[in-house]
């Protein structure tokens, strides 16, 4: 029972005593390691702690609102309840470097729809309605169909990808997503010869959302990718993230991610997918097409026209790290884009 | 009310008002409060700071002749040295955690980013002012030539909300509110530079 530790106090106490650990210190998320890299292990060493054990989810990714709530609260908890353990499969695409802390990963967010600030998704992402979900997939293709979360989590086997996510302001995380290649969605819906391009809509819900103009940039957030990046093994549809799903901050329930490129590609809660003929508009590049490309691709070689892009500072060190050119899948990634001029014209 | 704006105390009360950010910042960096990227939340904060004392000093005339309360005067200079001193502790972010003392990478960066030319400009602006802000320096400037020079401030002041507005990615609410405080500011008294470009004497800080 989650709930009764909780209700006894001590898991009252355990929420905000966690606000005076510090990131590398917090046992919990030692136990969140431990837990990760004890998997593959055979022998097994004493109980196992699991991240999701310590505190109650709900109430840990959104801790102001769970204590502020009350019976609310309870409600977070039995949804915290529901959150299903997802299983999934390893992927040799998966990084071995460290992982990313859970608590930075949900609580550094950029989901504008939320606030600017980094922590404003934390406080307001619980104000997504995931259910019911519906993701619309059209256009160019054979069979256009509308996909409810059931039927999405039946498209393909899940699986485990340990992605390095490099945001475009210069911060970068390892994080454990769990998902499936965009492609196999593709593949089911038959794009027809038109289909160069792929366009996807985030879901925009004025009520609960900051207006456009108060974030500076157009809602709903859009995005887009050629059609070979589209269907390259690396691009995720990910419906989770350390082992359970993803939390709505990090764009629940289903997200893209293409660990090449700057995180903004990665459109968050995403409702429509478009398959079309000509290269899709998006947000950031409608807002300041000289410093946001349509290709995005990690590039250490192309400044950024506000700040260099030559470094990064890793989630969680004081040294910055050189950053890698496609943010380290250039052997998978690089021959999409020979002959093309990354740095001038397809940044 | 002109009894306590005269007490030595006032100004110690102040002073320790003053370092209250720096001191929230140290205690939120021990207790790990500062998020996941502390350095950049420090960064952020003491350049807030930076511009919301340029802001507070460049209330002080206003207020005080609005209010009537020439004693206000005394106050200025404690708050330009503080908008000052978080310039510092901003700078410092910048040489040594972002850029860990690289003077060429510096160099490159403040003649090749406008964001970042124009903060250091308003850095560069404030130190003959904290230099020049003792009773001796008046002295020998003579006043109005030293009142001249610390006119420096509404360039810095100007400088710094542009700083911030050209950095941030999309929402400019908080450099546009900022840019809305220090055009009021100067709206105020452009009836008395357009009325003469002679400095009137009278309720000089000068002399405190």
């Amino acid at each position: 029972m989650l709930r009764a530790p909780l209700l006894r106090g001590s898991g009252t106490k355990t929420v905000t005593r966690r606000k005076h650990k510090t990131f590398r210190q917090s046992s919990r998320v030692t136990a969140i390691r431990s837990y990760h890299e004890s998997k593959p292990m055979l022998i097994r060493k004493s109980p196992e702690l699991r991240y999701s054990q310590v505190t109650p989810r709900a109430a840990y990714l959104n801790r102001r609102h769970f204590l502020a709530a009350g019976i609310g609260g309870l409600a977070a908890l039995r949804q915290a309840k529901a959150g299903a353990k997802l299983s999934a499969s390893k992927s040799s695409f998966s990084t071995s470097e460290p992982l990313t802390p859970l608590e930075a990963i949900t609580h550094y967010n950029n989901f504008y729809e939320f606030g600017t600030d980094k922590e404003d998704p934390s406080k307001n992402a619980y104000k997504l309605k995931t259910s019911p979900w519906t993701v619309k997939v059209e256009g160019a293709v054979a069979k256009s169909t509308v996909l409810d979360l059931d039927a999405i989590f039946k498209i393909a086997p899940l699986e485990e990808r340990i992605y390095r996510h490099r945001c475009v302001e210069r911060w970068s995380m390892v994080i454990p997503w769990i998902g499936f290649p965009l492609n196999a969605l593709l593949k089911k819906v038959d794009p027809t010869a038109k289909a160069k391009y792929v366009a996807f809509e985030s879901l925009y819900d004025s009520k609960s959302m900051l207006p456009s103009a108060f974030a500076g940039i157009n809602f709903p957030y859009i995005e887009g990718l050629r059609m070979d990046e589209a269907m390259h093994p690396l691009t995720l549809l990910a419906v989770g993230l350390y082992g359970e799903n993803l939390p709505n901050q990090d764009g629940a329930p289903i997200r893209l991610v293409v660990p090449w490129k700057y995180g903004y590609k990665s459109i968050k809660s995403i409702v429509k997918i478009k398959l079309v003929e000509k290269e899709p508009p998006t947000t950031w590049n409608l807002s300041a097409s000289n410093e946001y490309g349509f290709y995005s691709n990690v590039n250490p070689e192309r400044d950024h026209p506000r700040w260099s892009q030559t470094k990064e500072r890793r989630i969680g060190e004081f040294r910055l790290r050189d950053t890698v050119k496609f943010n380290g899948y250039g052997d998978q990634v690089a021959s999409l884009y020979n002959g093309m001029d990354l740095i001038r014209k397809y940044y | 009310m002109n009894k306590v704006l005269s007490s030595r105390w006032a100004k110690v009360l102040l002073f320790a008002l003053c370092l209250l950010p720096l001191l929230l910042l140290i205690w939120r960096f021990y207790h790990d409060q500062l998020g996941a990227n502390p350095i950049e939340n420090i960064t952020h904060k003491t350049g807030d700071w930076t511009i919301r004392f340029l802001l507070i000093t460049l209330c002080v005339t206003p207020f005080r002749k609005l209010l009537n309360q020439p004693k206000l005067a005394r106050f200025r200079r404690m708050l330009g040295l503080f908008a000052f001193f978080y310039g510092c502790l901003h700078l410092m972010t910048w040489v040594w955690l972002d850029k860990f003392f690289d003077l060429h990478e510096m160099w490159r960066d403040v003649v090749k980013r406008r964001y970042i030319t124009v903060g250091m400009t308003g850095f560069v602006l404030l130190i003959p002012l904290a230099i020049t802000s003792t009773a001796g320096w008046v002295r020998r400037l003579g006043f109005v030539r030293w009142q001249r020079l610390h006119r420096l401030v509404y360039f810095s002041a100007l400088a710094g909300v542009i700083h911030y507005y050209w950095l941030v990615k999309s929402d400019v609410r908080l450099p546009l509110l900022y840019a809305g405080i220090l055009a009021i500011l100067l709206i105020y008294r452009l009836p008395g530079w357009l009325r003469s470009t002679e400095p009137r004497p009278q309720g000089s800080v000068a002399h405190r």
